[in-house]
């Protein structure tokens, strides 16, 4: 089957046309007419390189009820990821070979994208003892990325050793960073508002000391370290001299970290309630300057699909967590294409490249470029949309975007030459 | 006004309105028959997640002295305890026609999530929700100081104690800065909430230095559970440094008051003879709280239809 996209710009470049046969990218350049090829017209659009995300909650097994593999992947599609990387803390956790391969392969018969999953670095994210990583690093889903992603490894021994470890298969830890001891019963961003509002803070250092300690550790071992979801601007300034010293760190920051503040949590609607917490509007902004100069490596959705009753409550009952598969882009683009700081091949390198490289997804994250696989997205700059909770893939509503604006669209997704999502429902392939 | 949420939403003018409808309760129902047929009709819930006696009994009292009908839905021996949520106690109350909830609950938030939710039409009253605000408490504490000392304006207020987990404090704060009131909280450092520069009061540290500029003093009440999580060594240092015993109270200058919550706990921030002295108007404060409940009720329900027009 082959697929010829008209008239679309990669990475925001020059127009051209791409030729997809098979799986793979076979031409890219002025192309007349292919006998038998689907053409998709595409004037206007920018083609990047399918989205990876570093940072999925598809709750498959365990919590079907707020998202399984398929729905998750399915959002994911629409959202222009061709891979993502499934958090390790669904029930039972993603702590042995068994589980790991259970999820890759639900991921397989889905469709809509790779599913990577992540192992626990410690037995039922416990913070125990070491889970058999080498199992799962082995197993079907040749599991890279470790993470007890929900709890901090906090025991530094521990995530020593792990990080020691995980060097003999080329793995990373992505370690979430929140001092436990720090944040007993936290609801919200630690500051003014938090004490206006009676809600138990969550003090930035709590975040800062853990990272501290690991990008020490890091370097000390010699092995790879990746910060989740980096919310504030005292962590970016530490993984900031971390990277000037050449230490094996990269980090992350979620969608919602680059446009949502603590303000939100005034409403004490539990949409706004997530881990780690809406910051202020000077870590807003240090987010964003550190994803613009490659301090932050990476866009990662964190997307945490919860049920309606997790949410329908009072704030300190609700569970943590907002989605973004959807709506990532978007929110890139507002935040940082359109005030300039970052170009389309800036989003490719954050969004797609640097995920991939970091998850060492070989066929992932590649150039558009003859003889590469054909995972790509094609979006609308110029679209505009205001978000509906209720139209969405994903099982859960909780969407924090809900009545916002937002701009840029995601039209198609290709993933190894099919396509997984089509805007207006025309699938091009 | 809506609801009674936060005191912080409230402005002087409705803080006068209130403490004004409640003197005039007072006049109303200082006399042989205490019942006015005012809220004949109408239904009052006391929601209570947290026990407590006393202010669900205050605003038992002034619901029935309005002649309003009161339900009484507390967290023992019902499904509350089973795990209920407040969503389905809440559309449970608003199926039983419930025309104001009276709310207590450990969650901050919890009230203003009861009226804004979408899930009743009820007018809902914030009875202390989690470390936010307990606003009726700072209303009957205003009522209290100004039936001592006049028009609060300039007058120095000292609230001394666990600011940071106090709903009392912060909903105090608020109120009595809008009135006028120079407000300094005081406590050790570590039962300060960050951010505590920013609110409309000084901050000290030092009780004995604020004891002798003070017109009212109002102890905060120490939870037992503080005791155990180092936010200070030990009770007896506790008592020492923020407590108030007769030494300190000599300190105050002649008119001032001395108020507390409740309930009490004597010998830790207050000694027994400091609660019991001339200078304490805590018992005061009870009678006060139910008139400014009163009142509040009256405010937020004497102006809606007639129930026998609404139905």
């Amino acid at each position: 089957m082959t697929v010829l996209i008209r008239g679309c710009s990669p990475l925001g470049g020059d127009t051209t046309d791409l030729l997809i046969d098979g799986s793979t990218i076979a031409e890219v350049g002025r192309l007349g007419e292919v006998a038998g090829a689907t053409v998709v017209d595409a004037a206007g659009l920018i083609a990047l390189p399918g989205l990876v995300d570093m940072h999925t909650h598809l709750r498959e097994p365990g919590r079907e009820d707020a998202e399984t593999v398929l729905t998750g992947t399915r959002a994911a599609a629409a959202g222009g990821f061709t891979a993502v990387h499934a958090m390790a803390n669904t029930d039972p956790v993603a702590d042995t070979a068994g589980v790991v391969e259970q999820v890759w392969r639900l991921g397989q018969e889905a469709g809509y994208c790779d599913v990577h999953p992540v192992g626990a670095v410690t037995v039922g994210i416990a913070g125990q003892q070491l889970a058999e990583l080498g199992a799962m690093a082995d197993s079907a889903a040749r599991v890279r990325v470790f993470s007890d992603d929900g709890h901090c490894v906090s025991d530094a021994t521990l995530m020593r050793r792990a990080l020691e470890y995980v060097k003999a298969f080329d793995g990373v830890i992505a370690q979430h960073a929140q001092e436990p001891s720090l944040t007993v019963g936290a609801q919200m961003n630690e500051g003014a508002l938090s004490g206006e509002l009676g809600l138990t803070g969550w003090p930035a250092v709590a975040e800062e000391a853990i990272i501290a300690r690991d990008v020490l550790l890091a370097a000390h071992v010699q092995s790879r370290v990746h910060i989740c979801h980096v919310s504030t601007a005292g962590s970016v300034e530490l993984i900031r001299w971390a990277k000037s010293k050449g230490w094996p760190v990269t980090a992350e920051v979620t969608p919602h970290h680059l446009l949502l503040t603590e303000d939100l949590a005034r409403s004490y609607d539990p949409r706004y309630k997530v881990n780690p917490p809406l910051r202020s509007d000077t870590d807003v902004e240090a987010v964003r300057e550190g994803l613009a100069d490659g301090t932050i490596d990476v866009v990662a959705t964190d997307h945490a699909p919860h049920s309606a009753e997790a949410k329908d409550c009072e704030w300190a009952s609700a569970a943590f967590g907002m989605l973004g598969l959807e709506t990532a882009l978007s929110v890139v683009v507002a935040t940082m294409v359109e005030p300039g700081l970052l170009d389309w091949a800036g989003v490719a390198d954050r969004m797609s490249s640097a995920p991939a490289r970091i998850g060492r997804l070989g066929d992932q994250g590649r150039a558009l470029a003859p003889g590469e696989p054909a995972n790509l997205v094609l979006v609308d700059p110029t679209a505009h949309r205001v978000v509906v909770a209720a139209q969405s893939a994903s099982k859960s509503r909780n969407n924090p975007y809900a009545g916002r604006d937002l701009p840029g669209a995601v039209v198609a997704t290709f993933l190894r030459g099919r396509s997984t999502y089509a805007a207006h429902g025309q699938a091009a392939g | 006004m809506q609801h009674l949420l936060s005191t912080a939403d409230l402005d002087r003018d409705e803080i006068v309105a209130i403490l004004d409808t409640a003197e005039e309760m007072s006049r109303l129902t200082d006399r042989a028959i205490k019942k006015l047929p005012t809220l004949r009709g109408r239904t009052v819930v006391n929601l209570f997640f947290e026990d407590s006696t006393r202010t669900r009994t205050s605003f038992e009292l002034a619901a029935k002295r309005l002649s309003a009908d009161v339900i009484n839905f507390s967290a023992k021996g019902s499904s509350l305890s089973k795990g209920e949520s407040l969503k389905d106690t809440a559309l449970t109350l608003e199926a039983m026609g419930a025309d104001a909830i009276v709310v207590r609950h450990s969650a901050s938030g919890a009230a203003h999530r009861l009226a804004n939710a979408g899930w009743v039409s009820a007018r809902v009253i914030n009875a202390g929700d989690g470390t936010h605000e307990h606003p009726t408490q700072a209303l009957l504490d205003a009522y209290t100081m100004r039936s001592h000392l006049g028009d609060l304006e300039g007058r120095r207020v000292v609230l001394v104690g666990d600011v940071l987990h106090s709903r009392v404090a912060r909903s105090n704060v608020h109120l009595l800065h809008r009135l006028g009131a120079q407000v300094s909280v005081v406590g050790p450092p570590t039962l300060m909430p960050v951010g505590v520069e920013q609110w409309p009061c000084r901050v000290s540290y030092d009780l004995d230095a604020e004891v002798a500029k003070a017109d009212a003093i109002t102890m905060l009440r120490v939870q037992a559970e503080r005791m155990t999580a180092s936010y200070f060594p030990s009770t007896r240092e506790y008592a020492r440094r923020y407590g108030l015993d007769a030494q300190r109270m000599d300190a105050l200058p002649e008119h001032a008051i001395v108020l507390h919550p409740g309930p009490m706990n004597r010998g830790m921030e207050i000694t027994a003879e400091v609660a019991d002295s001339e200078r304490s108007v805590i018992v005061e404060q009870v009678g006060n709280g139910v008139l400014v409940r009163m009142a509040v009720l009256y405010l937020l329900l004497g102006g809606l239809a007639s129930p026998e027009e609404d139905r």
